[in-house]
C-alpha cells in the first residue's frame, strides 16, 4: 500500500502552480511557462502513480493510496482519498488533458488568469476523481463547475456568456438532486447505526441497507446529475451551445474531461452505492443510452459547424460509455472505462485540429471549408487518424472499447446491443461525410492558402496519434491495471443487487 | 414599610447589553456636552470598541459557562447560554464592521455628528437582549429597541425623499408586526399563565390542552411577528423598498443584526418554549419556507437594482435559515446559528462595496455601474465576486457549509421535499449572482471614462469588506470549529 500523498500532491500541485501562475502575472509569459512546467510535472506525477498502482492491496478491495482524515465531524466531512481501478485512468487522462490544452489551445487574452483557472480546473477535477468520499465528491464535483465557467465567459465566442450561464444552470440545478440524495443516504446509513457520527465514507454508504423504493428514488436523483454532466439524452441540450461557445482549451477540458466525470459517477456513485435499483432501472437507462448513441449521431450528420460536430459525435460516444456502465458485465465496464480514456484522447485531438483551423479561418463553419487535403496534407493526414480512431477502426484505440462494451451489453442485454451497434455504423457515416465536405474537393480562396500544421501543432497531436496506435493495437497492460478494481465492483453490485 | 426585592443580577449575564447601551448613551451626553459637532472618528472609535469589548465579554462568558454551565438571571427573563453567546458575537462583529463602513459613507457625504453609532450601538443592544431573552416580554422589548432604533437609521439621509419614504413603511408595518406580535405573546400568556419561555414548556409539558385554540392561536401569531421581522414570504413586502432607500450601510446594518436577533429569538419561542407544540407549527414553518426561497429567488431575476436584488437575495436567506428552525433538531439550532454567524459578515462586506459603488450622493446602484470593475479594480471586484459566490453557495465559501448545514438538518427531520425545493431555488439564485459577477468581469464601455468610473475605496471601508471576505473564505476552507462551536453552543439550551 503506497502513501496517500502521492494523490494529495497530485490535487495541491495544480492550486498551488495557479498560486504561482497569479504571482508572475507582471513577468509576460511567465505564467504560461509556470502553467507548462506543472502540467508536465502533473503528467509525470500521475503516470508514476499509475505505475505504481498496486491492484492487489489486502482487504483493501482494489483501493491503494488509501487515507482518511475527519475535517468537521458534525459535518461529516472528511477528507478521503483513494485510488483504484475505475479512476486510474482518469488521473492520468485529466494530466494529460491539462497539458495538451496547454500547449495546443495557448490563449494570450489575459494569459495569467486563464492559465490560472486551467490548473484549478485539473486540481479540483483530479480531486473528484480519487475523492474516497461522496461528500468530498461532491465538493469537487460542484467546484469544477466555478473555473468552468469563468472559462467560457471569459474567453469563449460571441454568446459566450449566455452558454455559460446555460451550462452552470443545467449543472448545479442537477446537481441539487445529487446532494439531497447524498444526505438522504448519509442520514440512512445514520438513523440504522445510532451513536455512529456522520459520515460519507463511500465504504459505509454502501453498506446501508434501504428498500428497493428508495433505491430506484435515489438512483433517479443520482442519474439527473450525473447524466446532465455526462450528458445523457435528454439531459444534453446545454452541450452543442456550450462546447461551440467555449475557447478550445475549455471545450476540451468540457468534453474530453469534465464528461467523464458524469459517467465516472454513473458507475462509482449510482451504480456502486445503489445495487438494489440496477434491476429495475437498467433497461431505462440502456434504452436513454441507445437513443442518445441514434440521436447524437444523426444530429452529427446535420450539424453545421465543426464544434458542434463534435458535441454531438460526444454524445452517441459518450452513450455508448453511459451503455458500457450500466452493462452490468464485467466486460461491458471495462470497455467503458477504455472509452472514457479513449474518447478523451480522440476528443482532444479533434478539438485541437479544430482550435487550429479557426485560428487560420476565424471561423468553424463546416461551409467555410472545402479541399483542405491539398494545402494541409499533415492536417489531414491527423484528422483521418483521429477519425479513424473514434469510427472504431480495428487497431486504433476506438475499436477495442467499443467493442467491449457491445459484447458486454450483448451478454446482458442483447437486444439494446444489438441497436447500439448501429451507432458504429452510423459514426462512419457522419465522420467520413464531415471529413468529405472538409479535406476533399477544390480549395478556393482563403482555403487555396491555407497553412499546414506548424512544428509545434504537429508534436501537440503526436501524444495523441501514439495514445491512439499504442492502446489500440497493445491495450493488454492497461486492462491488467484495471480489470480487477472493475471484477470486484461488478461482482459486488452484482450480489447486493441480484439478490431481488 | 414595604421593602421591595430586586431580583439578583449576574451581571457578566448581561454585560454586552450594558456595554452596548453605555456606548450608545456616552456619545449621547457627550454629544450634547461638547462644543460644536462631535467629530465623527471618536463615535467610530466608541462604536469598535463597545464592539471589541463585547467580543471580550463573550470569551469571559463562555468560560464561564464552561465553568458552571448555563443559567438564568434577572428573575429568570435573560438568560447566558452557549448559543446568546455565539450569537451575541456575531452581533458585536457585524455592529463594528458596519460601523467602519458608516464611517466612510459619513464623511463622504458629509453627514456630521454621531447620529448613526447612537442609533446603531442602540439597536445592536436590542438584537443582542433578543438573543438573551428568555421572556416573550424580554423578546418584545429587545425586538422594540432594535426596531426603532433602524426605523430612525433608515430615514438618516434626510436629503433623499426614499429614504423617508422607506422609512415611513418600515415604521408602519414593523409597528404592525409588533402589535401582531405582543397579541400572539398576550394569548400564550392566557393559555399558559407565563410569558416565561422556560415557564411555558414546563406547563406544556406537564399539562394537556383541552381546548388548544388559544395556544395555537397565539403561537401563530408569534411567527408572523417573526416572518415580518424576517421578511419571509408573503410577509415580505416592506424589504426591497426599505432596502433600497435606506442609506446603505444602514442596509448592511440592517441585514444582518436584524437576522441574528430575530433568529436567535425565533429558535426560542419554537424550541425552548412551543417546543411541544413544534409538530404544529411546522407545517406552516414548512409553506413559509418554500415561499420564501422560491419567491425570493424568483422575484430577484428582474431587479437591475443591486440594494433591490440583494433585498430579495436576504429574502431566499431568510428561508434557508428557516429550515433549520423547522427542524427543531439540535442539528437544525446548530445550523440556523452557523448561518448567521457566517451570512452576517458576509452580507455586511456586500453591502460596503455597495456603499462604495453608489459613490457621492449614493445613487449608482444600477447593476451596470459594476461593469468592468474588476478589470480596474482587480482586488475590489474580486472581493464582491468572492462575497456573492459565498452568497450563492458555492464550495470552499462559507456559504455552501451554511446551506449544506441546514439542508442536513432537513434530511435528517425527514424533510427531503423542502430541502430539495430550496436547493433548487439556489439554483435560480445562481443565475442573478452570476449575472452580477459577469457584470463584474466584462469589458468595460469605451464611453466611460476610466478615471471617474475609479471607485475610492477608504481604509476604513477596505477593512470592513476584508474582513468579510476572509470570514468568508475561512470557514469555507476550514469550517470545522465553527461549526463545532455553533453545535456545542446549542446543546445547553435544547430540551
Amino acid at each position: 500500500m503506497h502513501s496517500s500523498w502521492w494523490l494529495s500532491v497530485l490535487i495541491v500541485l495544480p492550486l498551488a502552480g495557479a498560486l504561482v501562475a497569479m504571482m508572475v502575472r507582471r513577468i509576460p509569459g511567465a505564467s504560461y511557462v509556470v502553467a507548462v512546467a506543472v502540467g508536465s510535472l502533473e503528467l509525470v506525477i500521475s503516470v508514476v502513480v499509475a505505475l505504481l498502482y498496486n491492484t492487489h492491496v489486502a482487504h483493501a478491495q482494489g483501493f491503494d493510496f488509501y487515507s482518511r482524515t475527519v475535517v468537521s465531524a458534525p459535518l461529516g466531512l472528511a477528507y478521503d482519498v483513494a485510488l483504484d481501478g475505475l479512476s486510474l485512468l482518469m488521473v492520468v487522462l485529466t494530466a494529460l488533458v491539462l497539458l495538451l490544452s496547454l500547449l495546443g489551445g495557448r490563449d494570450t487574452r489575459r494569459e495569467p488568469a486563464f492559465v490560472s483557472w486551467l490548473l484549478i480546473l485539473t486540481g479540483l477535477t483530479m480531486g473528484s476523481f480519487v475523492a474516497h468520499d461522496v461528500l468530498e465528491f461532491f465538493v469537487f464535483f460542484e467546484l469544477t463547475l466555478v473555473p468552468c465557467y469563468f472559462i467560457i465567459s471569459g474567453w469563449g465566442g460571441r454568446e459566450r456568456a449566455r452558454a455559460a450561464l446555460k451550462f452552470f444552470l443545467y449543472t448545479f440545478t442537477a446537481s441539487a438532486f445529487l446532494l439531497i440524495g447524498i444526505l438522504y443516504l448519509g442520514f440512512a446509513y445514520q438513523h440504522q447505526h445510532p451513536g455512529a457520527a456522520l459520515t460519507f465514507a463511500y465504504g459505509a454508504l454502501a453498506a446501508t441497507t434501504m428498500s428497493h423504493a428508495t433505491a430506484v428514488w435515489l438512483f433517479i436523483a443520482f442519474a439527473l446529475a450525473f447524466g446532465a454532466k455526462a450528458p445523457v439524452w435528454p439531459l444534453h441540450t446545454w452541450s452543442p451551445l456550450t462546447y461551440a461557445e467555449a475557447p478550445t482549451a475549455g471545450s476540451i477540458e468540457l468534453s474530453a474531461l469534465l464528461a467523464k466525470l458524469g459517467s465516472y459517477g454513473l458507475l462509482r456513485f449510482a451504480v456502486g452505492l445503489l445495487p438494489l435499483a440496477q434491476v429495475s432501472v437498467r433497461p431505462y437507462v440502456l434504452t436513454l443510452a441507445v437513443i442518445g448513441i441514434l440521436y447524437g449521431s444523426i444530429l452529427a450528420c446535420v450539424a453545421a459547424d465543426l464544434k458542434r460536430f463534435v458535441a454531438y459525435s460526444s454524445l452517441a460516444q459518450m452513450s455508448f460509455i453511459t451503455l458500457g456502465v450500466m452493462s452490468g458485465s464485467t466486460i461491458g465496464v471495462t470497455g467503458a472505462m477504455l472509452l472514457m480514456f479513449n474518447h478523451g484522447v480522440i476528443t482532444i485531438g479533434f478539438f485541437l485540429i479544430i482550435g487550429f483551423l479557426e485560428r487560420r479561418r476565424a471561423s468553424i463553419q463546416i461551409a467555410d471549408f472545402a479541399g483542405l487535403q491539398g494545402p494541409a496534407p499533415v492536417l489531414a493526414a491527423l484528422f483521418t487518424v483521429t477519425m479513424l480512431a473514434s469510427i472504431g477502426l480495428p487497431g486504433l484505440s476506438g475499436f477495442i472499447s467499443e467493442y467491449l462494451i457491445l459484447i458486454g451489453t450483448f451478454t446482458t442485454h442483447a437486444w439494446w446491443s444489438v441497436v447500439a451497434s448501429l451507432g458504429v455504423l452510423a459514426s462512419a457515416v457522419y465522420l467520413l461525410w464531415a471529413y468529405q465536405r472538409v479535406f476533399h474537393g477544390r480549395a478556393e480562396g482563403a482555403n487555396e492558402r491555407l497553412a499546414d500544421a506548424s512544428p509545434s501543432e504537429r508534436w501537440v497531436l503526436v501524444p495523441v496519434v501514439v495514445l491512439i496506435v499504442v492502446l489500440g493495437v497493445f491495450p493488454q497492460p492497461v486492462m491488467n491495471k484495471i480489470t480487477p478494481s472493475i471484477h470486484t465492483f461488478v461482482t459486488q453490485v452484482a450480489s447486493a443487487g441480484g439478490a431481488k | 414599610m414595604t421593602t421591595v426585592t430586586l431580583p439578583s443580577i449576574h451581571y457578566l449575564t448581561i454585560a454586552p447589553v450594558l456595554i452596548l447601551f453605555g456606548a450608545s448613551l456616552f456619545l449621547l451626553i457627550a454629544s450634547a456636552l461638547w462644543r460644536g459637532t462631535l467629530a465623527t472618528t471618536v463615535a467610530t472609535a466608541t462604536t469598535v470598541v463597545a464592539s471589541v469589548a463585547v467580543v471580550v465579554v463573550n470569551v469571559f462568558q463562555w468560560r464561564d459557562l464552561d465553568a458552571h454551565g448555563p443559567g438564568t438571571t434577572v428573575a429568570h427573563a435573560v438568560l447566558l447560554d452557549g448559543f446568546s453567546v455565539v450569537a451575541t458575537a456575531v452581533i458585536a462583529v457585524s455592529l463594528g464592521l458596519a460601523a467602519l463602513v458608516a464611517h466612510d459613507w459619513a464623511r463622504r457625504e458629509g453627514v456630521r455628528g454621531p447620529e448613526y453609532q447612537i442609533l446603531a450601538l442602540a439597536a445592536s443592544a436590542g438584537a443582542v437582549l433578543m438573543t438573551q431573552a428568555n421572556d416573550l416580554v424580554v423578546i418584545f422589548l429587545g425586538l422594540e429597541i432594535l426596531s426603532l432604533g433602524l426605523y430612525v437609521l433608515v430615514a438618516l439621509d434626510r436629503r433623499k425623499s426614499e429614504s423617508a419614504e422607506a422609512a415611513l413603511k418600515y415604521f408602519i408595518l414593523g409597528g404592525f408586526a409588533s402589535a401582531v406580535f405582543i397579541y400572539g405573546a398576550a394569548l400564550v400568556y392566557g393559555a399558559t399563565g407565563s410569558t416565561n419561555l422556560s415557564t411555558i414548556s414546563y406547563f406544556l409539558g406537564a399539562n394537556v390542552q383541552l381546548r388548544p385554540g388559544l395556544l395555537l392561536a397565539g403561537g401563530a401569531l408569534l411567527l408572523v411577528g417573526f416572518a415580518f421581522k424576517i421578511a419571509a414570504v408573503p410577509f415580505h413586502m416592506w424589504s426591497p423598498d426599505v432596502y433600497e432607500g435606506a442609506p446603505t450601510p444602514v442596509t448592511g446594518l440592517m441585514a444582518s443584526i436584524v437576522k441574528v436577533g430575530a433568529f436567535a429569538a425565533l429558535l426560542r419561542v419554537m424550541i425552548s418554549g412551543l417546543g411541544t407544540q413544534l409538530a404544529t407549527y411546522r407545517p406552516i414553518m414548512w409553506v413559509l419556507i418554500v415561499l420564501t426561497t422560491v419567491v425570493g429567488a424568483a422575484l430577484a431575476l428582474p431587479q437591475r437594482n443591486a440594494k433591490r436584488l440583494l433585498a430579495y437575495s436576504s429574502i431566499n436567506h431568510a428561508g434557508f435559515i428557516l429550515i433549520g428552525v423547522w427542524a427543531g433538531t439540535a442539528r437544525g439550532a446548530g445550523a440556523t446559528l452557523f448561518y448567521v454567524a457566517t451570512y452576517a459578515p458576509t452580507v455586511v462586506a456586500t453591502f460596503a462595496i455597495v456603499t462604495l459603488v453608489g459613490g457621492l450622493g449614493d445613487e449608482r446602484h444600477a447593476l451596470e455601474s459594476y461593469r468592468g470593475l474588476a478589470r480596474r479594480q482587480p482586488w475590489l471586484g474580486a472581493s464582491l465576486a468572492v462575497l456573492l459566490l459565498s452568497q450563492l453557495g458555492a464550495p470552499l465559501t462559507s456559504g455552501f457549509y451554511a446551506k449544506y448545514a441546514v439542508l442536513a438538518s432537513a434530511v435528517d427531520a425527514n424533510g427531503t421535499i423542502v430541502a430539495l425545493v430550496a436547493l433548487l431555488s439556489a439554483a435560480v439564485a445562481a443565475t442573478f449572482y452570476l449575472r452580477w459577477t459577469v457584470v463584474l468581469y466584462a469589458e468595460p464601455d469605451e464611453s466611460d471614462d476610466l478615471d471617474l468610473a475609479r471607485v475610492v475605496v477608504p481604509r476604513a471601508t477596505s477593512l470592513a469588506i476584508g474582513a468579510g471576505v476572509v470570514v468568508t473564505l475561512l470557514f469555507g476552507l476550514w469550517p470545522g470549529p465553527l461549526v463545532t462551536l455553533a453545535q456545542h453552543a446549542t446543546l445547553y439550551f435544547l430540551p
